[in-house]
């Protein structure tokens, strides 16, 4: 007995094996220049801008090189003029990053084409819409941001619970309505977030995986939700106020994506921070407060439970706000874009069982009505935030 | 042009970029001209590196007074300098009565900015064409071989018959890879013209730089003149049929970089041809002076005295003016765009 044990190797090493032999393959690959195999065509050059930055006579971007091949920057062209400038790095390889700064007097509100000419001829374009000083992240800057995530995101919320005690005293039926309201509401968050995730990753770096970025992320939130969901359930947590804690959950991640995107807008200055676009953010985001106190309608929870509720569906705003502003990525912002899709998804599957009637049916006709109008409200109520 | 030592060279600037940018907030202020005289010098030094050590490509602003590119072209790993260009007559050889000259078109790769290499094609290895000229009336042969690996002609504007046109379907037509033509006709008449390949894709076999100047002299000769040769062309770099870069003799903003140095009061002569693609009109404009312009130089007398003449695709014409001040005079297209891309230059008056 003892002696087999000795002689036969721990199952691990096994499962190891053919990981070791991949990496000595794949070093012998790399150390014989990759045999058979010749560089065919003329180098590709794929670069794409990360984030432009304006300051007082100067137009800053920072590149990604996403092509195989090394990028030589030589020159750059603002609106159809060689113009001066510096660069980090001359020479890109795969996947670096280097920041370009153009000495460029640059007139507020105007737009500007920028072409990097590289050492191939060919051109490297960004444009930029509306010239507008982007913002240093000083105290003051975060202030601002987290003014705009308590607009936005956590006083609407808050309002939107204040709902709680006019539905305890509704009829059951009516409750299911609302209920299948809030899925409603939460469908058109998702797919509307789905939409922004895939026009963002697309947007970023090719090679970090554009689009796909956006499911992963969704995937992700899902499984990670559906962990805690089971946790929280063996540990006994009360059924509505679980589900009221996952939906908060699901909306506070998408509230981080719709942050994050305000905050960008604002640093590159293409958002006019007007009173109609926060106030469409608010009534926008009231609906979302319903969705947290319909699940616990029937035995709502204390307040400061329901006040962290709020903060938890809310509070992201603030948090994606400072990141978007000062740290934006949009492959980062795709994936998190999914983060908050994938959680909805959760959260729609976790809602949809309260529905039921009493003959047990999903769609019956007021569950169904209150789908629509959740879809419905949510379209009409988005018209106001277009950013 | 790639090599490791002049890679390292310019790293070791970009650890410098402060200091740099320190020495630019002076380059605003202090009179420069012995720093520009400096960077010629070390041109005609016959020594290490290439002009990106000079200058260096990255990492370093100048010219911040004028719209301008980084760092400098040398001519040198071009073959060809604009410079030379300028004042480069090719008369060809006369056997038994008949004036001559070889033709050569090529693939080569130039510099066109700094840093910005451009596969071009080429007569002779160089951009714009060898500068030919012939006296009125004169018998000439031009013996065309072509090199490239595309089919190329030339065609010269001037009074000939059909078949030595140097068009694709006439004459000897379109001259396959390796293959040797002659073109045979007369000088006639006198002015200044333009040579170049008439094959299709037309606007790309001549934007990648297959023209030159071609001038017949009047029998009796112009006045004795300082004369240079300035053909306007442009290069697109990434093939959108719009030009990237805008040049006078092929080379961005050569001239304001290493001014053109005529005397004062000489008389000097400007053979002035566009040769431009894509962009339908380009001009010329000189500060503080007049010229006398002879279009297509076909007249001995002048049609207008200016400051600005429009030339269309193909058109050319001859200036002549004097300097009457010594000093620093630009000249460039008037169309703003052109000139912030390239097309700007001064003459220095001594």
């Amino acid at each position: 007995m003892e002696a087999t044990a000795v002689r036969r190797p721990p199952a691990w090493l096994a499962a190891l094996l053919p990981l070791v032999l991949l990496g000595a393959l794949i070093a012998v690959f790399i150390a014989l220049d990759a045999p058979g195999l010749e560089r065919n065509g003329i180098p590709v050059e794929d670069v794409s801008v990360e984030r432009t930055e304006l300051h007082p006579g100067e137009i800053q971007l920072t590149l990604q090189n996403d092509g195989p091949d090394d990028v030589r920057i030589v020159q750059a062209i603002v609106n159809d003029g060689f113009a001066s400038f510096t660069q980090d790095d001359d020479e890109l390889g795969r996947l670096d990053r280097s920041q370009v700064t153009i000495a460029y007097p640059w007139i507020e509100g105007e737009a500007y084409e920028v072409a990097l000419l590289t050492s191939t001829g060919g051109t490297i374009d960004k444009s930029i819409d509306q010239a507008a000083e982007t913002p240093e992240a000083d105290a003051g800057f975060y202030g601002l941001m987290g003014l705009i995530g308590l607009y936005v995101g956590i006083i609407p919320i808050a309002v939107g619970m204040l709902w709680l005690p006019w539905l305890r005293q509704l009829d059951r039926r009516w409750l299911r309505f609302l209920l299948a309201l809030t899925i409603g509401l939460l469908v058109f968050l998702g797919i509307d977030a789905a939409l922004e995730g895939l026009d963002l990753g697309a947007s970023g770096a090719e090679s970090l995986g554009g689009g796909a970025l956006m499911w992963l992320g969704a995937a992700l939130a899902y499984l990670v939700l559906a962990g805690v969901d089971g946790w929280l359930s063996r540990r006994g947590s009360g059924g509505g106020e679980r589900v009221a804690l996952l939906v908060a959950i699901g909306i506070g991640l998408h509230n981080l994506g719709e942050g994050l995107v305000i905050g960008s807008a604002y640093a590159i200055g293409s958002l006019a921070l007007g009173a109609a676009l926060v106030v469409g953010f608010a009534i926008h985001n009231t609906t979302e407060g319903l969705a947290i106190v319909a699940p616990v309608a029937e035995r709502p929870p204390r307040v400061a439970r329901l006040a962290l509720l709020g903060a938890i569906a809310g509070a992201p705003a603030i948090l994606g706000a400072w990141i978007g502003a000062s740290a934006f990525d949009p492959s980062l912002a795709a994936f998190m874009f999914g983060v908050g899709v994938g959680a909805i998804a959760r959260v729609v599957v976790q809602i949809a069982p309260q529905v039921r009637d009493s003959a047990g049916r999903l769609l019956h006709p007021l569950a169904a009505a209150g789908l629509a109008a959740g879809l419905v409200l949510m379209y009409v109520t988005s018209l106001l935030i277009s950013v | 042009m790639k090599d490791g030592r002049g890679k390292l060279s310019r790293r070791k600037l970009l650890g410098g970029a402060a200091g740099a940018s320190a020495v630019l907030g002076l380059h605003q202020v202090v009179p420069h001209d012995g720093l520009h005289h400096a960077v010629d010098e070390a041109f005609a030094q016959d020594g290490h590196g290439g002009g990106h050590d000079v200058q260096g490509g990255a990492g370093v602003m100048q010219h911040p007074m004028h719209a301008g590119t980084v760092g400098m072209v040398d001519p040198r790993a071009n073959g060809f300098d604009p410079q030379l260009i300028l004042r480069d007559f090719d008369e060809g050889r006369v056997v038994n009565g008949v004036r001559e000259w070889e033709l050569v078109a090529e693939e080569k790769k130039i510099e066109v900015a700094p840093g910005v290499s451009y596969d071009a094609w080429a007569y002779n290895g160089r951009v714009p064409g060898p500068t030919l000229r012939a006296r009125e009336g004169e018998h000439l042969r031009i013996h065309f071989t072509n090199g490239a690996t595309h089919p190329h002609t030339i065609h010269f504007h001037g009074i000939h018959t059909s078949r030595m046109d140097g068009i694709p379907g006439l004459g000897a037509g379109d001259i396959p890879p390796g293959e040797t033509t002659t073109y045979d006709f007369h000088a006639t008449p006198f002015g200044l013209h333009l040579y170049h390949c008439h094959s299709m894709p037309l606007a790309e076999h001549i934007a990648k730089g297959l023209y030159g100047a071609f001038i017949i002299d009047p029998k009796q000769g112009r006045p004795e003149a300082d004369e240079l040769v300035m053909v306007m062309n442009g290069f697109d770099t990434n093939f959108d049929r719009s030009n990237e870069v805008y040049a006078v003799n092929t080379v961005a903003f050569e001239y304001l970089h290493r001014p053109v140095v005529v005397r004062r009061d000489q008389l000097v002569r400007i053979y002035l041809v566009n040769a431009l693609e894509f962009d339908l009109i380009n001009s010329f404009h000189i500060h503080a002076n007049f010229f006398h312009y002879f279009p297509t130089g076909t007249s001995l007398e002048p049609t207008e005295l200016t400051d600005t003449v429009i030339q269309g695709q193909g058109q050319r014409g001859v200036l002549e003016l004097r300097f009457p001040y010594e000093g620093k005079y630009m000249f460039h297209a008037h169309v703003s765009e052109f000139a912030e891309l390239g097309w700007m230059g001064f003459f220095e008056v001594v």
